[in-house]
């Protein structure tokens, strides 16, 4: 038997998977709910203090003088309390529209220590403590295993490192969308023919091959999201060759499709020194994501969901080198057509004498799991039980915030 | 006896070697593994007590920059601590060409896969990216050295390693009416406790309580971890009083690490530790599902020889299914890239010449695509054993494009893909990858293909 002749054959014999990417041998279901729900975990901790800033509150000024906020910072008001961080204006023209918003004065229930590597296992695993032990996976996929049987498409962990928040018993895809799959057509005919009578190998490549070709902006998926992005009116200031926008584009064309939820973390929020520098790459990579985001989600962006969140805030007071120490409470910050923007929601502590949390941090007087998982509860029908003891274990919910529209 | 030489290097070593004779039996693999350790003398990793830089040295450099009184010497201090670093970097690109290189060369496999083995099933990931370099040298001293002993000393040998205990920690656990606790207001940490009973010894079926993590984590307190002394047993944070753990009780005098080392003793001869040790190790190597009757044969053993891992390996060597031909496990990401470099016989020279971003660009970030960060599982349960968590897209995309591209990067002139297929598959390669092998149009695509192949990828 000839080269061709062996192909055509096993052309002919169907390898199904290859002809239909995403097919999984067992018949899994699609999400039973139909609104999208984006995790960004800002690594690092993000001065919420510094981002949203409570310009209103006078004893800002004091504890901050080289980080100004308000006016003499050139911030954005938002309501005469709070004013925008200057490098974070992209997102400005989404808080007017009511597609971007904040939340402040939250945290994890992690305390004290302000360790980075607790802080974002507490995060994202969603426990209210490490000390017991037990970590094993992460909130996002504990909601996943509430409905069995899910297609691992349904949820998408986007980017190189393993996200926590989606790891666990439930099945997840994961991609990191620089992955450059180059393949000669010959080599990747001569695939087909050694996995043909392995059907886990099979699929798995035949996926692989059929994504990174969406990645290199084959597929007319992928060329739709350019397009979207493209024609979107905020993207002119947005350059599209960053690797972050990549990661938004990538999520914004699974989210079109079958995927429900994606998570990817941005890094980089650690200011220790020259904060306002930092700040302005930080805010620029964040504004382009969520720009990017929604432009590639077109019409799905009404139905979509963005939440920021961070391991935990940085101190009140700046340091000696114009920067930030690890603090507690922070902002999560928040975008999405789904959900009503425009406000900055908060039960402010105060930044006086007093206010402090330890004396020294953004006193925290909500757990940030709770806006999580009303956002759950009202955008995926998650009922509290769930949320209270699968989802989020020790989490009081409290009244709903009202964050989904 | 159904042993198999090709069975023996692929399911339970590192791989086909063309350079590399196969074993001949499982006694000859017993007793090069019960031998000494020739692998670790010809390619020595450094241990953890000895290693440089030391914690210690980034401690000292690091705080010669706080001290600095001028700019001058505060640009020198910061060079210092540069230098060491870099120096890091170097244990950690070393260490990795040097296990590959073992594993490129031994004739003693079955040792390297137990030392990945048991180094995962008492992982300890650095708790900051500086310190990963360390997790060589831990494996080294706490690990390798014991695969071939009794498991209490691996487990006692891990507990009391500064990595597992800064990873656990155990360092932030103090017993709250010890000297210690009752001076800083300092409580119990059950973290470390937990994972010995779930994960390191009786498993998470074990016949424990949390009654009896709560007094486990007691009867630990006083092992912590600093800077300058590593590991260490201080009596005065240690919980005053007996601690009953599983219906034993231990302690009620003086303080004393000799405690918790009898209450290790007692957790690694526990019955349900060796039957969850043992279909470990059966799910580990010959595949998912366990036979009860093997994993039964393993514990019973173990409990007879007191935990001698040498004897629980006799056992599951001589079982029928430990050489059906059907491979049922996939390779993790290390083994295929390690197994394949052994394929090529990759020379260990040229490996070990590597610089830092050759080795970051043909291993580190490749392994990262394929799903397993070196040394870095997301939790204290490591790698996942299912081949469905490796064999994703993301998984395959990283595996193909490795298979493809690295062979040409690591050996020139490429072999005979036509003859390659026998060194990597041995002597009965499937049919389809003949072909395909034969029908590249290059021979790195013919390599890669065999690479790729599901009858490589598996074990």
């Amino acid at each position: 038997m000839d080269r061709r002749q062996f192909i055509t054959r096993s052309a002919m014999l169907g390898c199904s998977a290859a002809a239909a990417p995403f097919v999984t041998p067992v018949a899994m279901a699609a999400a039973p709910w139909d609104t999208r729900l984006v995790v960004i975990i800002l690594r690092g901790a993000m001065d919420g203090v510094d981002v949203i800033q409570p310009y209103g509150d006078p004893a800002l000024a004091a504890l901050r003088p080289n980080l100004p906020a308000g006016e003499q910072g050139n911030a954005l008001d938002l309501n005469g309390f709070y004013s925008l961080n200057p490098h974070f204006s992209a997102l400005k023209p989404l808080y007017d529209t009511g597609e971007f918003g904040a939340v402040h004065a939250v945290s994890t229930p992690y305390r004290d220590r302000r360790s980075h590597f607790d802080g974002q296992d507490i995060l994202e695993a969603g426990l209210p403590t490490l000390d017991g032990g037990g970590l094993r996976d992460g909130w996002l996929n504990r909601m996943l295993q509430v409905v069995p049987g899910l297609e691992p498409e349904v949820a998408y962990s986007i980017g190189r490192e393993q996200m926590l928040v989606l790891s666990g018993e439930a099945p997840a895809s994961r991609w990191a969308p620089e992955t450059k799959l180059q393949i000669s057509p010959n080599a990747r005919a001569l695939l087909d023919v050694v996995y043909h009578d392995d059907p886990l190998f099979r699929d798995a490549s035949s996926d692989a091959i059929a994504i990174a070709e969406q990645i290199s902006l084959d597929a007319a998926v992928a060329e739709e999201t350019t397009d979207l992005m493209a024609g979107a009116s905020m993207m002119d200031g947005v350059p599209l060759n960053g690797q972050h926008v990549e990661v938004a584009e990538f999520a914004a064309t699974r989210l079109r499709g079958e995927t429900r939820i994606a998570s990817f973390s941005i890094n980089g929020w650690d200011t220790h020194a020259q904060q306002s520098r930092s700040l302005r790459q930080r805010g620029t990579v964040l504004s382009d994501t969520i720009l990017a985001l929604r432009a590639g989600l077109g019409p799905v962006w009404g139905k979509t969901a963005v939440l920021c969140l961070t391991e935990f805030g940085r101190t009140a007071r700046e340091n000696g080198s114009a920067g930030t120490d690890h603090g507690t409470g922070s902002a999560m910050l928040y975008a999405g057509g789904a959900l009503r923007g425009g406000q900055v929601i908060a039960d402010w502590p105060g930044l006086g004498d007093g206010d402090l949390y330890a004396g020294r941090d953004l006193l925290p007087t909500r757990d940030v799991r709770a806006y999580a998982a009303w956002v759950m509860h009202d955008l995926i029908g998650l009922d509290r039980n769930t949320l209270e003891q699968a989802v989020f274990p020790g989490l009081e919910l409290g009244p709903n915030p009202g964050l989904v529209l | 006896m159904p042993f198999d030489p090709i069975l023996a290097s692929i399911r339970f070593g590192c791989g086909l070697s063309p350079d590399v004779q196969t074993q001949t039996s499982i006694d000859d693999m017993l007793a090069l593994l019960d031998g000494p350790d020739m692998a670790a003398q010809q390619f020595p990793i450094q241990s953890y007590d000895t290693v440089r830089p030391s914690r210690l040295d980034f401690r000292i450099a690091g705080g010669a920059v706080a001290e600095a009184e001028n700019e001058a010497a505060r640009d020198a201090a910061q060079q210092a601590v540069r230098q060491i670093r870099a120096e890091a970097s170097d244990v950690w690109k070393t260490s990795t060409a040097l296990q590959l290189s073992r594993e490129i060369t031994t004739a003693d496999g079955f040792r390297e896969r137990l030392t990945r083995f048991w180094a995962d099933h008492f992982t300890a990931p650095p708790t900051n990216g500086q310190w990963r370099y360390l997790v060589y040298p831990y494996i080294e001293q706490d690990i390798r050295a014991h695969v071939n002993g009794q498991f209490v000393d691996m487990l006692r040998a891990a507990v009391m390693s500064p990595l597992l205990i800064q990873y656990l920690s155990q360092n932030r656990s103090v017993g709250p009416n010890s000297d210690n606790g009752i001076r800083t207001g300092r409580g119990l940490n059950e973290n470390l406790a937990r994972e010995i009973l779930e994960l390191h010894t009786l498993g998470v079926g074990g016949a424990y309580t949390q009654t009896d993590v709560r007094e486990f984590a007691e009867l630990l307190t006083g092992i912590s971890t600093n800077v300058k002394q590593g590991a260490f047993f201080e009596p005065n944070r240690a919980e005053p009083g007996a601690e009953t753990v599983l219906g034993r009780t231990y302690g009620g005098d003086v303080e004393s690490l000799d405690h918790i080392m009898a209450a290790l003793g007692d957790l690694a001869r526990h019955p349900d530790t060796g039957r969850h040790l043992s279909a470990k190790l059966v799910e580990h190597f010959i595949g998912p599902e366990p036979h009860p009757d093997l994993v039964a044969a393993m514990a019973r053993t173990y409990d007879q020889t007191d935990g001698n891992l040498m004897a629980v390996y006799d056992v599951m060597l001589r079982d029928e299914g430990a050489w059906s031909p059907e491979l049922r496990k996939v390779k993790q990401p290390f083994g295929f890239v390690s197994s394949s470099m052994r394929a090529l016989a990759v020379s260990t020279d040229d490996l070990m010449d590597l610089s830092y971003s050759d080795v970051a660009r043909m291993v580190f970030r490749p392994l990262t695509y394929m799903g397993q960060t070196i040394h870095e599982p997301v939790g204290p349960d490591g790698w996942a054993e299912d081949d469905e968590a490796w064999i994703t897209p993301q998984g395959m995309a990283g595996r193909i494009t490795w298979a493809m591209q690295m062979p040409e990067r690591l050996l020139d002139p490429l072999p005979d893909p036509r003859e390659f297929i026998y060194h990597a598959l041995g002597p009965t390669p499937p049919d389809a990858v003949v072909f395909a092998a034969g029908a590249a149009e290059t021979a790195s695509d013919g390599v890669g293909i065999v690479l790729a192949s599901a009858a490589f990828q598996r074990r």
